[in-house]
């Protein structure tokens, strides 16, 4: 399995190259190329024959963004609980817990990005498709909050399956207040940059995710607010291939520019740097 | 009180009042206006301008109809994304004049479709959140039928968000639950029940301000109403206001927080 690939405790997530010569060889999962993993790996997980992008670890998203080192982060003993005793939730979780190495969907922190300092938070789909509970919810809130606090600019790559079903209400006004919290670092004059990444759907499309200052998006993601089989059983037909993907909103304006995966930190460290001075004509850092 | 079974036969019977019921009753020389002023007019939303004992207010809300043709002209509640866009285009306009802004919810949710996505209907209901949430005039909320996901919180970032006492609130359709849990959308009876979405619920979780009694639907809205407009109107700080409305939803969250590695 690919994903295995990927799963590193917490203490070797900024160095992965030791454990990657030891894996055997990948098998692409869109054209079924063999593949090195230390060449897949060199090539940020896109595969080389057919062009597909792999999903990321955050850790991984988080090495390639951020300057070496320079990642600190913070909110992270915040821990996932069961507010309607959902049934199977708690195992659920603490599975992923074991598996991932996170707490929960989102890592959020402070890094440097070309130099820049800035607000991070990257979400990871490994973790229940990275949808939106509690803790997501918090996290993110305190990261605006922090980063306006602070007059930083946030990046935050996005994925999402959107708001999380067992957390009921509470996952569904996450939205709100992550929103509140970016409505806020926005009238404060700071820059916040968007990176849709595979998939980012449902409560945080119609969220933080569509309210960057600048949307970016990788390419060929899939990026939507409905579930395409939930369409497709409304109007009773099948949907063109290219319908919700990054370059479906790009065309019909709902995102700024598609970045690929090896352009990304040079796009981010060209807008950050043309930003620096942002804070409401407040001197930069 | 009602099991939450027949709460959803309840607010789906066909008799309950819609938005064009309290918009008649309730107020006062209502106006609607139509159009989000970019693509188009979306008659799922409800809106315009009314006095409510006198006050001119702005009404929005999502429309439903009593019959199956009402029904589907109004597209069964379900809004496309110019029909958010028309709801903040009026809540800015009560902004500018002052005006509170009193919204309805009722709806199975923000309507899934190729229009819908290609208009952004996710960066519609965004910028609903991102906007209300600093909205610089009082925002009165009253779910009176469905709340259905992000389709109707987009309505409902208020100071005061008030459910009717059968009214029902969700993150995603108990049927929709259901499927994705057991594969069986006929289980929504018991997918409601996990999902905690009643207004007593909600009320319990501190999410809602309070549960308007269906004894007299009418004569019960307009007292709290009254009652709202008035703490609200009293409220001479528009910063402490947002300030308020803010951290009503800051709160919102359960989470263990360990110290920090």
């Amino acid at each position: 399995m690919l994903i295995d690939l990927f799963q590193k405790t917490r203490d070797s997530s900024m160095r992965m190259k030791g454990e990657e010569e030891k894996k055997p060889t990948k098998v692409c999962k869109g054209c079924g190329a063999e593949l090195k993993a230390l060449t897949f790996g060199k090539n940020l997980y896109v595969c080389p024959v057919c062009g597909r992008y792999s999903r990321l670890l955050a850790r991984t998203r988080i090495r390639f963004t951020a300057d070496t080192d320079s990642f600190h982060e913070l909110f992270n003993g915040l821990k996932t609980l069961n507010p309607l005793e959902f049934e199977g939730y708690t195992e659920k979780v603490r599975e992923l817990v074991k598996k991932t190495g996170m707490n929960d969907a989102v890592v959020t922190g402070v890094c440097t990005i070309g130099g820049i300092q800035t607000c991070l938070g990257v979400m990871d789909s490994h973790f229940m498709m990275a949808s939106m509970g509690s803790v997501v919810g918090e996290k993110l809130t305190r990261l605006f909050e922090y980063a306006t606090e602070h007059e930083l600019p946030v990046v935050l790559f996005t994925c999402s399956g959107g708001a999380r079903m067992q957390e009921g209400m509470f996952s569904l006004l996450q939205m709100a207040k992550v929103s509140g919290a970016v409505r806020r670092h926005s009238d404060a004059g700071l820059l916040y940059i968007t990176v849709l990444t595979d998939p980012t759907t449902g409560g945080v499309t119609a969220s933080y995710a569509s309210l960057g200052d600048i949307i970016l998006a990788e390419p060929h993601t899939t990026i939507g607010f409905a579930g395409r089989r939930v369409i497709e059983g409304t109007i009773g037909e099948k949907l063109p291939d290219d319908f919700q993907t990054s370059e479906f909103l790009r065309d019909h304006g709902f995102c700024d520019k598609i970045v690929p995966r090896n352009q990304m930190k040079q796009t981010l460290t060209a807008l950050l740097s043309m930003h620096q001075n942002s804070a409401k004509g407040k001197k930069g850092r | 009180m009602a099991s939450v079974k027949e709460k959803l036969q309840i607010i789906h019977d066909p008799k309950r009042p819609t938005i064009d019921d309290y918009v008649n009753t309730l107020f006062d020389n209502f106006i609607e206006l139509h159009g989000d002023r970019a693509y188009g007019e979306d008659s799922a939303i409800c809106a315009g301008i009314a006095t409510f004992a006198g006050m001119p207010v702005t009404v929005i809300g999502h429309r439903k109809g009593k019959t199956t043709e009402q029904n589907i002209s109004a597209n069964f509640g379900m809004p496309h994304p110019e029909g958010y866009r028309k709801a903040l285009r009026l809540a800015h306009q009560a902004e500018k004049f002052g005006r509170p802004v009193i919204c309805f919810v009722d709806t199975p949710g923000a309507f899934c479709g190729v229009g819908a996505e290609e208009r952004g209907q996710g960066e519609a209901i965004a910028k609903c959140l991102y906007d209300f949430m600093a909205l610089r005039t009082p925002v009165v909320s009253i779910v009176t039928g469905e709340g259905g996901s992000g389709g109707a919180l987009a309505l409902a970032v208020a100071d005061r968000v008030l459910m009717l006492e059968n009214a029902l609130y969700s993150v995603i359709s108990p049927r929709g639950c259901a499927s994705i849990l057991w594969k069986d959308a006929s289980r929504e009876i018991e997918a409601a029940e996990c999902l905690k979405i009643t207004a007593q619920d909600l009320y319990n979780f501190g999410m809602i301000e309070g549960i308007i009694p269906e004894n007299s639907i009418m004569k019960n809205v307009k007292k709290a109403l009254t009652f709202v407009l008035r703490e609200l109107n009293l409220q001479n700080d528009i910063d402490e206001m947002l300030q308020k409305r803010y951290d009503k939803f800051r709160k919102i969250g359960v989470f263990q927080e360990i110290n920090q590695i």
